[in-house]
């Protein structure tokens, strides 16, 4: 592989693992808050199907991007309203979510725009427009380190640059604020947090409702910024893949961008090269399609450094009287 | 503590919640433009009123059956089985590979043959996640997800670079003889003098998944083994302080689960495609979600929402056939079934206590 090849293969592994990282973040906000959530998939897609369509009509990305986040938001409040206030099954609420957003996503699609479940392509003003960096094209004539700036890191959408500064804004938020403090701890021990005369379910909602907030960013980022538009089932499975980096990274903030950009490498790897030599042995496109999944599962089983969830995960929280 | 006769939490509130899912989807379907009134008959006449319908009602409820029963048993061992689709896509591997295996001469004896290779793979791709689950305490729910993807890259890998019959395009193995051809619905009833329509595609599985029916009744209420799946989904310190040993019990309640789903593939695989082709399984292993949660883990549960979803599936398709609606108005009903029976069981549940213990104080 020479270097512009692996240049492009690394910029499309950004482009990839950008929805990853912010379901991802999603992702920790709420389990960190013991709050399950396998719903990251129907969110995403609630929210990409709602940013697309409002895109489309209005033609502005930013109408469409509130829409996208307002579609996933909507999603988040049915899943706190199940799993805090009428502490439901949290998997089960996930489940339906996922399936409800597969479904009502086609469905209003067809009705509105008539074209099997699309909507219409987004062009110029309804799309997210890459971004070039300052001095980009200055700075390109400098060996290894020119392109990779020109290529790699500029020129790139909107949300990517914000997803990448979400990291080091989630580390901050849940190590180094009150909230995330608390946020934590009615993930571990919620009777504490209750004793020490927090609410348990408004920092619950809280950690729902930005769950919602960054699903929403991810859902419209694949809609008008890596593809122009929605299409049926276009998150294809990236929420449980974003579920799966999620535990890779043992729901960390740091680690949960490393994850994600492997998983992200994985789909670059695997969408530009079919089958793969290695020392002689082909390796089928289908073992790197499946390869996030198999390493999530070693993970879980702990023979490479055991992923413990938090401890109040999944379990609601019933006050005493 | 009951605040309810058992009337209530096995009918009543199912009813309930099953109506408010029902209102939902009628307003969706107001709210496209579309007369729910006008679409429901569409669906009745679609899915019950001709035996080609019930043909296809009940070869989608046979699918149901199966998956539903799968789901319930590990419900049963509080084991959350999601990984149905997965399972059932091997069970679909284990059916091909016996069918192409031998020269079958007689359904009789293919059909034993083929639903013990779809029941073993099945269990197979169960027993991973449940060992990992019982050994080492990994969330059997993420496991189980995780080996839905796993199943379905292996199963693409298999069938474009392994059981692709050389010179064929298409992604599938090679049609099976036709010795494995199972007796349909109008094969089975024609000796009686029923007159059942030939094209649909309702086979002999239907009565193997009543079988299983009654086997999974058997097995959980009947059977020593069911009794320690149930004493341990109920408490597990409770179940080992009564010498109940888990792991054993998990990978049971799972291995069992797995194989239901697995045997899936008999109707599908065998009754109907009578070849293994990609996404053989079309979601039936999520829909034994909502089956399992609507049937209250009960086999007689089971088997009516079994039928009522193989009447949402048909219908839905006749919808699309003829209207605007398109087929995932099936997957946005199927959602509400188990959001309202699963996920707000409470929302419908603690109102109604409230009545009960209002009710009981009243006259006493």
């Amino acid at each position: 592989m020479d270097f512009p090849t692996l240049l492009q293969v690394l910029d499309s592994t950004v482009r990839l693992a950008t929805p990853l990282l912010l379901a991802c973040l999603a992702g920790l906000f709420s389990e960190r808050s013991g709050i399950y959530d396998i719903g990251l998939e129907g969110k995403m897609l609630a929210a990409a199907f709602c940013s697309a369509a409002t895109a489309a009509v209005t033609g502005s990305v930013w109408l469409g991007l509130l829409a996208g986040i307002g579609g996933s938001m909507a999603l988040a409040g049915l899943h706190g309203l199940s799993a805090i206030t009428f502490r439901g099954n949290q998997l089960i609420s996930g489940v339906a979510i996922n399936f409800l957003a597969a479904g009502l996503t086609v469905v209003l699609a067809q009705d509105w725009f008539h074209q099997g479940g699309r909507t219409p392509s987004l062009l110029g003003g309804a799309r997210f427009e890459a971004i070039t960096l300052p001095f980009a094209e200055t700075l390109r004539p400098v060996p290894v380190l020119g392109p990779v700036y020109a290529e790699l890191i500029s020129g790139h959408t909107l949300l990517v640059y914000v997803a990448a500064l979400l990291v080091p804004a989630s580390w901050w938020v849940l190590y180094r604020t009150r909230f995330g403090l608390r946020l934590r701890a009615v993930g571990e021990n919620p009777e504490a947090v209750d004793t020490a005369g927090v609410s348990v379910q408004a920092t619950r909602y809280a950690a729902v409702a930005i769950c919602g907030l960054l699903c929403g960013l991810a859902g419209a980022y694949l809609a008008t910024a890596l593809q122009a538009g929605f299409s049926r089932d276009m998150t294809a499975g990236r929420g449980y893949i974003a579920l799966a980096a999620l535990i890779f990274a043992k729901w960390r903030p740091w680690q949960a961008l490393g994850a994600t950009l492997l998983f992200g490498l994985l789909q670059a790897i695997a969408l530009r090269y079919q089958n793969i030599e290695l020392g002689g042995v082909g390796l089928p496109v289908q073992v790197m399609d499946a390869l996030p999944y198999i390493l999530t599962v070693v993970i879980l089983a702990g023979f490479v450094g055991r992923a413990i969830p938090p401890r109040a995960g999944g379990e609601p929280y019933v006050k005493e009287r | 503590m009951s605040a309810m006769p058992k009337w209530a939490d096995l009918v009543l509130i199912p009813l309930i919640s099953l109506s408010l899912a029902a209102l939902l989807s009628a307003l969706v379907i107001l709210g496209i433009g579309e007369d729910p009134v006008a679409a429901v008959r569409m669906m009745v006449t679609g899915a019950l009123g001709s035996t080609y319908a019930w043909g296809y009602t009940l070869y989608y409820a046979t699918n149901f059956i199966f998956t539903g029963l799968a789901v319930s048993v590990a419900f049963h061992a509080r084991l959350f089985n999601i990984g149905g689709e997965g399972q059932a896509t091997l069970g679909g591997l284990g059916v091909a590979l016996v069918c192409l295996a031998l020269p079958w001469p007689h359904w009789a004896l293919a059909l034993p043959a083929a639903a013990l290779g779809a029941a073993l793979f099945g269990a197979a791709w169960a027993a991973i996640p449940a060992w990992l689950q019982a050994r080492r305490g990994s969330h059997i729910v993420i496991t189980t997800i995780m080996f839905n993807f796993i199943a379905a890259s292996l199963l693409n890998y298999l069938l474009v670079n392994v059981l692709r019959p050389v010179g064929s395009m298409d992604p599938s193995t090679a049609r099976f003889a036709d010795g494995t051809h199972l007796p349909t619905l109008h094969d089975l009833l024609a000796p009686f003098g029923i007159a059942f329509s030939k094209a649909a595609p309702a086979n002999i599985s239907f009565l193997l998944a009543l079988a299983a029916s009654v086997a999974v009744w058997l097995l959980i209420w009947r059977s020593r083994l069911g009794y320690e799946i149930r004493a341990l989904g109920h408490s597990e310190p409770a179940a080992i302080y009564a010498g109940i040993r888990p792991v054993r019990t998990v990978m049971w309640a799972m291995l069992i689960s797995g194989a239901l789903a697995g045997l899936m593939a008999v109707n599908t695989v065998m009754g109907e495609a009578e070849r293994l082709v990609l996404n053989s399984v079309e979601g039936a292993g999520f829909i034994g979600i909502a089956v399992a949660l609507m049937g209250r883990n009960h086999p007689v549960g089971v088997f009516l929402a079994a039928i009522l979803f193989g009447f949402l599936y048909q219908g839905g398709a006749e919808l699309a056939l003829w209207t605007d609606i398109p087929r995932e108005l099936i997957v946005v009903i199927q959602a509400l079934v188990i959001l309202f029976t699963g996920a707000l069981d409470n929302m419908v549940r603690m109102p109604l206590e409230r009545l009960f213990l209002a009710l009981q104080k009243g006259p006493a």
